[in-house]
C-alpha cells in the first residue's frame, strides 16, 4: 500500500507517493536521491543514519516518514549554506576527522544538534553527545577535536570560518584545542 | 636533515575530505543505474551439511523475480585468494561448511521481492557434525571439513628453526613457558559490503565494489566466470572502512556478475550487517605456547613459539596468517635463536583472514606479556628491559629478515617521559600491596603498562608469484598545468589517494589541488596489488615519485632550452619552473608543460615499484620480508574496579616510528584509529559462536568502544628517514594497534595483580582473577593446556641474527628508463 507524503527536507517541500512501510532512511536515499545519509545496521544501533528532525538527532532507519510531515528534516546535504560549508564540515575536513567518511554525515548532524543546544560544550559533553555514533576509523580523537574547533569558530563568529586557515588558531598536528587532557 | 619540503610534512586536508563532509562521496550502495535489479543471497542455516536438493521453482514463479541461480549456474570452479587455497565456491554445490555459506541467489525488481523469493527456495540439507573449535576439529579427524591440507582438518602445518633453541634455553638464567589465548574478532567496517555488476550485450562486464583489492577481484572473476580478464572491468567504489575485511573476492560480487549476465540488467547486492558478520575474514582465534630464555640482565637467549589458529571454514589468506603468527616477532628485540611452529585448523565457522595487523597481534600479545612477567621475576623495569634489547639497525634477524632503521629506542623514551612512567610505575606497583578500601568507598586501583611492537611496511612478495611491479602509476600532465595520477591503489579511508597527490605535488612544485587522482579502475589504472600489509604509501609512493621525476626531467629539458640554461640548475616550486637565482624568469608550470609537450609529445609517464628481493633462502622465507619495519611503543594508564572487574582507560601514550610523516595529520589519524581498535580487541570485541551461530551478529551485541570508552590518545611521531621509504616514510595503519592489548594487560596486572592471559580481558575474567587472589591462589586467568598435536619436522636454517644488512638493497625497476 502506498501513502501520499508531504515532507520538508533541507528547506524544500517534497510530495511523494511511497510504500507505507518505507523508513525515512529509505525514502531519503531511494526516493529523494539524498544518498549522503548512510546506513550501518538499519536496526537503530550505530548512529550512521542520523538526520535532524526539527533540529534534534533522529535515527532515520527507525523513523517513519508519515509521522514527520509537519517537521523540518535536515540531512547532510542541507548542512552547507549554498556553496559555503558549515563550520563543522570545514573543521572535519581540515582536521582529518573523516577517514573513510561513512559515519561522517551522522556525526556531523549529531554535533550540529549539540552545538545548537550548547554552543560551547566541554570535551566530555561532546563525548556524551556522540556516544551513539560509532566510528571504526578515527578513534574519535580527531572528531572531538573538530567539534571543538567548529564550536570555537562559531562562538567567536570568526570571519575566517568557511575558509581553509590552518594558520589561524586551528590546531595542527599534535596540538589539541581546549578540553580536559 | 638536508631535504626541504613544501607539501610533505604539512598537516593538509585529504583531497577527498570535502566530498566526505558534504555527503557527495559515492560508496557502492549509493550507485544506481537505469533498470537496476536488486539481488539477494540465500545462506545456509547449517554449520556443516550436505546439500541434497535445491528447488528454485517457486522462487522463479514469484512476480518481480528476474532470475534465481544456484552453483549449477556458475562454472564448476573453486577459487580462493591464495593460489594454494582454492577451496571456495560462490554458491555451494555439494556441501556447506558454515552458517552463512551462500547456496543460491536471486535478482528481482526490488529488495523485498528478492528477499521473499529467497524464502521460496527449497533446500534440503543432510547435516554433518559441526566442528566449532580447534580442539573439536583435531579430535574428530573422521569428520573432514575439506579434503585438502596438511592433515585431517589441518589447513597448514609449518615449522621453522633458526639455531639451537634447546642450547639457548640451557644457557639462560630464567626460562619461562606461558600459554595465551587470543579470541577472534571482526573488522566491523561501518559500510556493509555492496557490489553493482553490469554485464553488457558485447560480452563485457563491469563491477563496482566495496573492495580493498580490485586487482585480485579482477583476476579471480576471470577464473570464476571463465571469461577473458580483458573483458572484465573492476572499479573500486569509495570504501567505507576495510581493515582487511574487503580483501577477498566474495559471493555477493560473483553472484551479482552472473545474475547481470543472465538478465541483461545491472544488479546490485548490498549485504546486511548480519551477513557482514558471517562474511568475516577477521582476526583468527589463536592459542599460543611461548617459551623464552632470559639472562639476568634481561637479554633473550632464544625463543620457541607454537601457535594454533582457528581458521574457520575456508582458506582465505590463512596460510599467510599462519606464517605471520610467527615470523614478525624477531624484528623487535634481539632474539639470536628462534623456533616457530604453527598450525591452522579448519572449523565450521566463518573464515578468518587478514584483520589490521594480520596474524601478528596475537603473538605480540603473548611476547609482550611474557616479557613483563620476566622483567618482574628478574627485578627489571619493563621499559628499561625492552630498551636494552632492541634489534640493531641495518642487521638481519634470526629468521633472515632485514631490518633497516629502528626508532623504537626513541619511541620508548618518549612514551616513558610523556606518561611520567618513572613516577607512576613504582607508585602504582607499591599501592597494589595496600589493603582494599572499605566496601562503601569506590574500590579502584590504578596501573600503567608498557608494550612495544613492529610491523611490515608492505609485504615483500606478491600473493601470486611474478616478476612484475607491485605498484604502478601513470602520470599525465595537461596543458592546463594540472596533472592526473592513474593508480590502482584503493583509498579505504586511510588517505592513499591524498598521499599520491602530495608526493606528485612535492616533486613537481605544485599544490595538491592541481593533482587529480583517479580511483582504482582495472581498465584505466596500472595495477596496485591492494590496500593490505601497509604497503600502499611506500609502494605507490615510490611509483608516483618515479613517474613525477620522469615527467619533471622532460619538462626541465624543454624549459632549459627555452631559458637557455642547464636543466640541472632548474627547480620546480610555486607552480613554476625556473632557476633559483633568476626566479623572475621562471615559467608557469602550465607553460612548462606546453614547452615539454612541444618537444616530447604527449606528457604521460609511468612509475613502477617492486620491493627489494631479500626473502630468506628457505621454504617459507617469502612471508615476513618487507622494505622496512615500523616500530611503536605504548603506555596505557587505567584503573580497575575491584568489585565489578571493569577496566577504565584514562590515557594512552603512543610513539610511532613513521620514518617520515608525509602528512602528520593523516599519520596521527592512523595511529589513533589503531589504538582505538586495539582497545576494542583488548577489552570487549569477540567473534564467538553458540549452537553454531554467531553469538552477537549485530552492532549492539558485538561490543565496540564508543566515544565514552575511548580515552585520550596522545600520539608522538618519531622520524627515522628510512632509506627504503618514499621520502623516508614507513607505515602507520597497522603497527600502532599491536602494542595496545599487551600494554593494557600489563597495566591491569600492575593495578590489581591479576594476569589475564586471554583476549578480550572482560570484567568476568578480571573478577575471576581477583577471586583467585583472595583465595591465595595464583591470580592468573587464561588457558593452561595446548592440544596434542604433532608439528612438521622443522625446516632447519642457520640463524642470520646480527648479520649486517646489505647496503641499500637493489630494487627492480628503480633505475630503468622511461
Amino acid at each position: 500500500m502506498n501513502i501520499r507524503l508531504s515532507l520538508t527536507v533541507n528547506g524544500e517541500s517534497r510530495e511523494l507517493l511511497v510504500p507505507v512501510h518505507k523508513t525515512l532512511l529509505e525514502v531519503l536515499r531511494e526516493d529523494l536521491d539524498l544518498i549522503g545519509t548512510k546506513h550501518g545496521c538499519e536496526l537503530g544501533e550505530c548512529g550512521t543514519c542520523t538526520v535532524l528532525v526539527d533540529g534534534a538527532p533522529v535515527l532515520s532507519c527507525l523513523a517513519l516518514p508519515a509521522d514527520l510531515q509537519a517537521c523540518q528534516i535536515t540531512t547532510v546535504e542541507g548542512l552547507a549554506d549554498g556553496g559555503r560549508l558549515h563550520p563543522l564540515q570545514q573543521a572535519f575536513a581540515e582536521l582529518g576527522a573523516a577517514q573513510c567518511g561513512y559515519c561522517t554525515p551522522g556525526i556531523l548532524l549529531t554535533a550540529k544538534a549539540l552545538l545548537g543546544e550548547d554552543p560551547a560544550p566541554t570535551r566530555q559533553q561532546i563525548r556524551e553527545a556522540l556516544a551513539g555514533n560509532l566510528c571504526r576509523c578515527t578513534g574519535y580523537t580527531k572528531i572531538l577535536d573538530a567539534v571543538e574547533l567548529a564550536a570555537l569558530r562559531m562562538t567567536r563568529d570568526s570571519p575566517t570560518v568557511g575558509r581553509r586557515s590552518p594558520a589561524e588558531g586551528a590546531p595542527t598536528a599534535n596540538t589539541k584545542v581546549g578540553g580536559p587532557q | 636533515m638536508t631535504k626541504r619540503f613544501t607539501v610533505v610534512g604539512q598537516p593538509l586536508p585529504k583531497i577527498d575530505a570535502w566530498g566526505k563532509v558534504t555527503g557527495d562521496t559515492r560508496y557502492a550502495d549509493d550507485l544506481v543505474l537505469p533498470r537496476l535489479a536488486f539481488g539477494k543471497l540465500l545462506r545456509s542455516p547449517h554449520a556443516h551439511a550436505r546439500i541434497t536438493r535445491i528447488d528454485t521453482t517457486r522462487a522463479r514463479a514469484l512476480p518481480g523475480v528476474y532470475a534465481v541461480i544456484t552453483g549449477a549456474d556458475l562454472p564448476r570452479v573453486k577459487f580462493g585468494i591464495l593460489p594454494v587455497s582454492q577451496d571456495e565456491e560462490a554458491l555451494c554445490t555439494e556441501k556447506v561448511r558454515m552458517v552463512g555459506d551462500a547456496v543460491a541467489a536471486v535478482a528481482a525488481v526490488n529488495e523485498e521481492t528478492a528477499d521473499r523469493a529467497c524464502r521460496l527456495i527449497e533446500v534440503d540439507y543432510a547435516p554433518l557434525p559441526a566442528l566449532m573449535s580447534i580442539q573439536e576439529s583435531l579430535a574428530h579427524p573422521e569428520v573432514r571439513i575439506h579434503e585438502y591440507g596438511d592433515g585431517p582438518n589441518v589447513h597448514k602445518n609449518v615449522a621453522l628453526q633458526f639455531g639451537d633453541v634447546e642450547a639457548a634455553f640451557a644457557a639462560a638464567d630464567l626460562v619461562r613457558e606461558d600459554v595465551f589465548f587470543y579470541e577472534g574478532n571482526t573488522h566491523l567496517p561501518m559500510e556493509q559490503h555492496a557490489a553493482v555488476a553490469h554485464a553488457t550485450p558485447d560480452g563485457k562486464l563491469t563491477l563496482w565494489s566495496s573492495t580493498q583489492t580490485p586487482h585480485y577481484v579482477h583476476r579471480l572473476l576471470a577464473k570464476i566466470l571463465e571469461m577473458p580478464a580483458a573483458h572484465i572491468r573492476v572499479i573500486a567504489a569509495a570504501v567505507g572502512g576495510g581493515f582487511g575485511g574487503k580483501l577477498d573476492p566474495f559471493s555477493h560480487e560473483i553472484a551479482a556478475c552472473r545474475l547481470s549476465q543472465l538478465i541483461g540488467r545491472p544488479v546490485k547486492i548490498a549485504c546486511t550487517r548480519e551477513e557482514v558478520f558471517y562474511i568475516h575474514r577477521g582476526r583468527h582465534p589463536v592459542l599460543m605456547w611461548i617459551k623464552t630464555g632470559f639472562t639476568k640482565a634481561g637479554d633473550i637467549t632464544g625463543c620457541h613459539l607454537k601457535t594454533w589458529l582457528d581458521g574457520g571454514a575456508y582458506g582465505s589468506y590463512g596460510v599467510a596468517s599462519t606464517f605471520y603468527t610467527g615470523v614478525i616477532n624477531p624484528v623487535t628485540y634481539k632474539m639470536p635463536v628462534y623456533k616457530f611452529e604453527g598450525a591452522r585448523v579448519f572449523t565450521n565457522k566463518p573464515p578468518c583472514g587478514p584483520k589490521r595487523g594480520h596474524g601478528t597481534p596475537q603473538p605480540r600479545f603473548a611476547l609482550e606479556v611474557q616479557l613483563d612477567k620476566a622483567a618482574e621475576q628478574l627485578g627489571l623495569d619493563p621499559a628499561d628491559m625492552r630498551r636494552r634489547i632492541l634489534v640493531e639497525p641495518f642487521t638481519k634477524t634470526a629468521n633472515h629478515l632485514t631490518v633497516t632503521t629502528i626508532g623504537l629506542g626513541e619511541c620508548i623514551d618518549r612514551v616513558v617521559e610523556a606518561s611520567r612512567w618513572r613516577d607512576k610505575a613504582p607508585r602504582y606497583a607499591a599501592a597494589q600491596a595496600e589493603p582494599s578500601k572499605p566496601l562503601w568507598q569506590p574500590r579502584r586501583r590504578r596501573g600503567v603498562g608498557i608494550a612495544c611492537s613492529s610491523y611490515m611496511t608492505g609485504a615483500g612478495t606478491a600473493i601470486y608469484w611474478n616478476n612484475m611491479p607491485h605498484s604502478g602509476v601513470v602520470l599525465r600532465a595537461d596543458r592546463s598545468g594540472g596533472v592526473t595520477v592513474l593508480c590502482g591503489a584503493t583509498d579505504i579511508g586511510q588517505g592513499s589517494d591524498s598521499i599520491l597527490a602530495y608526493l606528485v605535488a612535492e616533486v613537481l612544485g605544485l599544490d595538491p589541488k592541481d593533482v587529480h587522482v583517479h580511483p582504482a579502475d582495472t581498465s584505466l589504472t596500472p595495477v596496485d596489488l591492494g590496500s593490505y600489509s601497509s604497503r600502499v604509501t611506500l609502494m605507490c609512493g615510490h611509483a608516483a615519485i618515479q613517474a613525477a621525476e620522469r615527467l619533471r626531467a622532460v619538462v626541465f629539458k624543454a624549459v632549459a632550452a627555452k631559458l637557455e640554461v642547464d636543466a640541472a640548475t632548474l627547480e620546480a616550486r610555486e607552480r613554476k619552473v625556473g632557476v633559483a637565482h633568476d626566479w623572475d624568469k621562471a615559467v608557469d608550470f602550465a607553460r612548462a608543460v606546453e614547452l615539454g609537450e612541444a618537444m616530447h609529445g604527449v606528457l604521460a609517464f609511468a612509475g613502477s615499484y617492486a620491493p627489494p628481493k631479500r626473502a630468506g633462502k628457505y621454504k617459507g622465507g617469502g612471508v615476513g620480508p618487507s622494505p622496512c619495519y615500523s616500530y611503536s611503543a605504548c603506555v596505557v594508564e587505567l584503573s580497575v574496579d575491584e568489585d565489578t572487574g571493569e577496566v577504565e582507560l584514562h590515557d594512552v601514550w603512543i610513539a610511532h616510528d613513521i620514518g617520515r610523516a608525509l602528512n602528520p595529520l593523516l599519520v596521527e589519524g592512523q595511529v589513533e584509529g589503531s589504538v582505538y581498535m586495539g582497545i576494542g580487541e583488548a577489552l570487549m570485541e569477540a567473534q564467538v559462536f553458540r549452537k553454531n551461530v554467531h553469538k552477537a551478529p549485530s552492532m549492539l551485541e558485538y561490543k565496540t568502544p564508543t566515544t565514552l570508552e575511548t580515552p585520550e590518545i596522545h600520539t608522538i611521531l618519531v622520524e627515522t628517514d628510512d632509506p627504503e621509504g618514499p621520502f623516508g616514510a614507513k607505515e602507520a595503519g597497522q603497527g600502532p594497534l599491536l602494542p595496545v592489548m599487551p600494554a593494557i594487560a600489563n597495566a591491569i596486572y600492575q593495578a590489581v595483580g591479576v594476569r589475564v592471559d586471554e583476549i578480550p580481558i572482560t570484567p568476568e575474567k578480571v573478577l575471576k582473577g581477583l577471586e583467585l587472589k583472595r583465595q591465595g591462589k595464583p591470580a592468573r586467568v587464561g588457558p593452561d593446556r595446548v592440544p596434542l598435536f604433532t608439528f612438521k619436522e622443522p625446516i632447519v636454517v642457520e640463524s642470520a641474527f646480527g648479520a649486517p644488512a646489505e647496503a641499500i638493497a637493489v630494487r627492480p625497476f628503480a633505475d630503468s628508463q622511461t
